[in-house]
């Protein structure tokens, strides 16, 4: 293989290291971003520095609730280094709700009152941190300078902080018009759970809580615009996980043609969700201030900004019951729960909507009654965070499980088992209308063989037959859970792929990307088509300069969708070189194969040309050609998946708890994950790494605390706790293998996985540990103290004591 | 009010004029252009930030650039700028898939370099210890420790400032003025 590019020209995905390795799906390909990653050389939003460049500040709600009777911003409009200060009656028409991201589902029964938020708050504000002044000034320090000046006077307003509350007559309204603080109500079924109450031998009912989080990406929000008033054209800089959404919003508003504008999601430090909300208010703000100044201007997200202005999720109280027979076999669960929305409802029910669906798992439950009020509450708005309210479903099917198998005299893996869909029943029809507004199927599964796996890898048999004795203050417990993802939806990504007269290959394509790999995964499936180098393989993508189609990185999709998508492309561009090379070698296309950068007639040594000799010769200088000839080794192809792709799996833990501190450590965990065919192993585990440490927080660490008053008390990573190196143990990983009927390349998504199950595995996990104590664990997130308290209180319950 | 300043970094010698309020990190990233070490927190906790300062590690965003006046630092530009030719920790995190987003990881390696020089043939829990001042959001930190004991099984190259000149005489040389 030969490299013709100089080597000061090479991109870092053409550049180190050649293997002349091409047939990669399924390998454990080092990563192509690597290198640049490692050395500083990689461009984050707040790398980007052009000369003349503003910074920007924000004045944010000090208060989650409360009428703006005044703000003053006229010392700070005289600071030195001060360039403009905006309030919202300053932006005239550009002041706008933002868009609804997602509508209502076709479901049903749905109520859906819509509320966005404008970008700088008028009258009123409704949670702490939204943003009610932007400063623009020579320097970040000079801007927040002006900001600290600022005087708002505020008429304090009662809040809503707990969503149950917040529906009771006489709650105060975070948005009067509404009437009440009804976001929305759906009710969705399969079959008549009352049938399944009515032959049931048993009826189990629970509440369950689960609360908030915050994503906490260690990049944290950041935005630079750059207008070109000679060329008429706006540059964007922006840690989103959805560039050409942002770009044609942008054009939107700002009376631009989409050519216009250029987003570029660079290297994005870590999105897992809130990045795919758009636009931020910052988002809309900051390249209006750089046309209307004619200066870049740049604004990056201080952490303690991050924790009150980036969107959070996770809160939600269920009320659930499981009507089950004496044997185990489940007949109906009923689900009714409050959904914490925030302030403003831009992203629609995605998240109440995936707990729906979600809750259902790999188990076949006849029949499903469900419904959930979704609340405004003083609080930042919630949108998709890793797992976007699949944990919660999760949660409650499986305490409810656990609680059954109790009853019962079960193991915890056997009512499991008892449960789940067989293999001979897919496509598998679950009725209820998911987030991507399809019935629910799943497409393809095989559940007991991921079951068996992750007991055999976690010792189940061993540990429950020979429990080690207690040690002191330290009791062990185990616990195993399972799950699906919905992966992958729609509706579509595509991809570009050509190969260029050098005989390296640029793939482009629209999705953004937040550390997931995608340079590689990428460039490993147009290798495996077109028998190039890996690292022959620029890959593109986040930069609407460059692909021009797309909707973002979400809902574990990048591999699924925007993957087959360059599948897709690469075969068209290799059908293409088949082509050609046949006539000039005077073969059939279909005797001719990609090998190495040749072309070559198949079992005939010699009869071969480059990749580069007929890219060249696709895009002659002079000459006739063909009617309908394309020039060039290029294809475009788009692709979007009937409905999701269903991942599955199951996590398996032993944890040590010591009953004098509460503590709690895990000695084991094990994931055992089916997402279809396998890429890379490598990234694959590394996602299922992530996601378990990020369950962990969840779990056991991370809470975001609000007060009475709406005040998050602990918006620092001081107070809010991020798993470190010491509380995140090992994770064996095991694989199971069903392909996706969906998609050409057989993949379902696993970006969010390993996120999702942790709080059902956890709460099983110490509940073993404890048992004998009596305690149930309904509730996540836990942390010593609260264990300390429900082990407090389960004694005082058998003592009969309140 | 602002104050003249001369610091080495990664074996060049830097003079600069800046306010006393200044945080070291946005005088490496802003002034120098050294966008490698990476802002998290900006209140000491997660740990990307993390730059050498005369050897030792700290929190580039609790230091100000005036105290760094007449010190040696090293970012992660100072292992190797270049993707080409990466240093043996750096391509050790490459092989062991340490890192994700890659946010973080260059705090991450200026934290491990020196606590390999010290640290030779480190423990998992050792190696735990170590890092658990750095926040990685992506890795879930297995890979991050691996790719550590990789460097550790590569003896002394893991451990070598490579690029960083290390003659005795500071400030004398290139002299690039701000």
């Amino acid at each position: 293989m030969t490299s013709t590019i100089p080597e000061s020209d090479r991109s870092e995905n053409a550049a180190v290291h050649h293997t002349g390795e091409t047939r990669s799906f399924g390998k454990r390909q080092k990563r192509n971003e690597d290198p640049r990653l490692l050395t500083g050389q990689a461009q984050f939003v707040d790398d980007v520095h052009i000369p003349g460049m503003l910074h920007a500040a924000f004045k944010r709600s000090d208060y989650a609730h409360a009428h703006l009777v005044s703000v003053d911003v006229e010392e700070a409009r005289s600071m030195p280094g001060v360039v403009a200060v905006y309030v919202a009656a300053d932006l005239g028409d550009y002041w706008q709700p933002s868009p609804l991201l997602v509508p209502a589902p076709p479901a049903q029964h749905v109520v859906f009152n819509e509320r966005t938020a404008g970008p700088l708050a008028r009258g009123k504000v409704r949670y702490v941190g939204e943003p009610i002044v932007l400063v623009i000034a020579e320097s970040r320090y000079l801007a927040e300078d002006a900001a600290d000046v600022i005087m708002i006077d505020y008429e304090p307003l009662p809040v809503v902080v707990d969503p149950a509350a917040g529906l009771m007559d006489g709650a105060p309204l975070v948005h009067e018009d509404v009437g009440s603080n009804l976001a929305a109500h759906v009710i969705q079924s399969k079959g008549d759970y009352e049938v399944a109450r009515a032959e049931a031998d048993l009826i189990i009912s629970r509440h369950f809580d689960y609360d908030r989080g915050s994503a906490a990406p260690m990049e944290t929000r950041g935005i630079v615009a750059q207008w070109d008033a000679l060329a008429h054209h706006l540059s964007v800089w922006d840690s989103t996980q959805a560039p050409i959404v942002i770009r044609n919003m942008l054009a939107g508003m700002l009376g631009l043609s989409q050519r216009q504008v250029r987003v570029v999601a660079p290297y994005i430090g870590g999105g897992f969700g809130p990045k795919i909300m758009m636009p931020y208010p910052e988002e809309a703000l900051v390249p209006w201030a750089a046309m209307r100044l004619n200066r870049p201007i740049k604004w990056i997200e201080d952490r303690q900004e991050n924790f009150v202005a980036m969107t959070q999720e996770r809160g939600q109280s269920h009320d659930a019951e499981i009507a089950l027979t004496k044997d185990g076999i489940i007949l109906g669960v009923k689900d009714v729960f409050l959904h914490d929305n925030g302030a403003y409802d831009p992203y629609g029910l995605t998240v109440p909507l995936n707990t729906q669906t979600h809750l259902l798992g790999p188990y076949i439950v006849p029949h499903y009654y469900t419904e959930f009020r979704a609340v405004f509450t003083n609080k930042i708005i919630v949108t998709p965070y890793r797992g976007a309210g699949r944990q919660h479903g999760v949660f409650v099917i499986e305490r409810l499980l656990d609680a059954a198998a109790k009853e019962l005299g079960l193991d915890p893996t056997e009512i499991r088992r008892r449960n789940l869909i067989p293999p001979d029943q897919f496509p598998y029809n679950n009725e209820v209308i998911g987030q991507d507004f399809t019935h629910l199927t799943y497409d393809s599964g095989n559940y007991e063989p991921v079951l068996n796996t992750a007991m055999k890898m976690i010792g189940w048999e061993e540990f429950r037959s020979s429990r080690p004795s207690v040690d002191g203050t330290k009791r062990q417990g185990i616990g195993l859970v399972m799950y699906v993802e919905g992966t992958g939806i729609g509706p579509y990504e595509g991809a570009r792929i050509q190969v260029e007269p050098t005989g390296k290959v640029t793939v482009v394509t629209g999705v953004g990307t937040q550390g997931q790999g995608h340079y590689t995964v990428f460039a490993q499936l147009a290798a495996e088509v077109l028998g190039i180098a890996i690292d022959d393989i620029y890959v593109s993508t986040g930069d609407t300069a460059q692909f021009n189609w797309g909707t973002g990185t979400f809902a574990s999709r990048g591999a699924t969708v925007a993957g087959s998508a360059v599948h897709s492309a690469a075969v068209m561009v290799a059908d293409k070189a088949k082509k050609l090379a046949a006539d000039e070698l005077e073969a059939a296309p279909e005797d001719i194969e990609l090998v190495d950068g040749f072309a070559q007639v198949r079992g005939v040594p010699g009869a071969r040309i480059s990749l580069s000799e007929l890219a060249n010769r696709a895009n002659p200088l002079r000459g006739a050609v063909q009617p309908g000839t394309e020039p060039g080794l290029e294809a475009t192809a788009y692709f979007g998946p009937p409905m999701q792709a269903t991942a599955a799996g199951a996590h398996a833990a032993i944890v040590e708890v010591d009953t004098e501190t509460f503590d709690v450590k895990i000695l084991k965990y094990v994931v055992v994950h089916d997402c279809g065919r396998v890429i890379n192993p490598m990234i694959l585990e590394g996602q299922v790494h992530g996601g378990v440490a990020q369950g962990i927080g969840n779990a056991f660490y991370e809470q975001l605390v609000y007060d009475e008053d709406g005040q998050l008390l602990n918006a620092s990573f001081m107070d809010y706790l991020v798993p470190t190196s010491m509380d995140v143990p090992r994770i064996d990983v095991g694989h199971e293998e069903t392909p996706s009927p969906l998609n050409p390349i057989g993949v379902k998504g696993a970006g969010e996985a390993g996120a999702i199950p942790v709080g059902a595995l956890f709460a099983q996990a110490v509940e073993d540990a404890l048992r004998g104590t009596g305690v149930e664990i309904n509730v996540i997130p836990l942390n010593p103290s609260k264990l300390w308290e429900l082990v407090r209180q389960a004694r005082l319950d058998m003592q009969g004591l309140p | 009010m602002e104050r003249d300043i001369t610091l080495r970094v990664n074996g060049r010698s830097y003079d600069g004029k800046v306010e006393p309020r200044l945080l070291l990190c946005d005088f490496i990233r802003h002034d120098l252009t050294l966008t490698g070490t990476h802002v998290g927190c900006e209140h000491g906790v997660c740990g990307a930030c993390t730059v050498l300062l005369d050897g030792v590690p700290v929190r580039s965003c609790l230091t100000f650039a005036v105290q760094a006046n007449g010190h040696e630092v090293m970012t992660v530009e100072g292992l190797s700028s270049d993707p080409a030719n990466l240093h043996p920790l750096q391509q050790s995190f490459w092989e062991a898939h340490g890192l994700q987003c890659g946010f973080c990881t260059p705090g991450i390696l200026m934290t491990v370099l020196p606590f390999l020089e010290e640290n030779r043939d480190p423990s998992e829990d050792e190696i735990r210890t170590a890092i658990s001042g750095n926040i990685c959001r992506c890795t879930g930190y297995q890979n991050i420790v691996d790719a550590v004991k990789l460097a550790a099984s590569k003896g002394e190259a893991a451990r070598l400032r490579a690029s960083v000149d290390t003659e005795d005489s500071p400030f004398d040389q290139d002299g690039g003025v701000l």
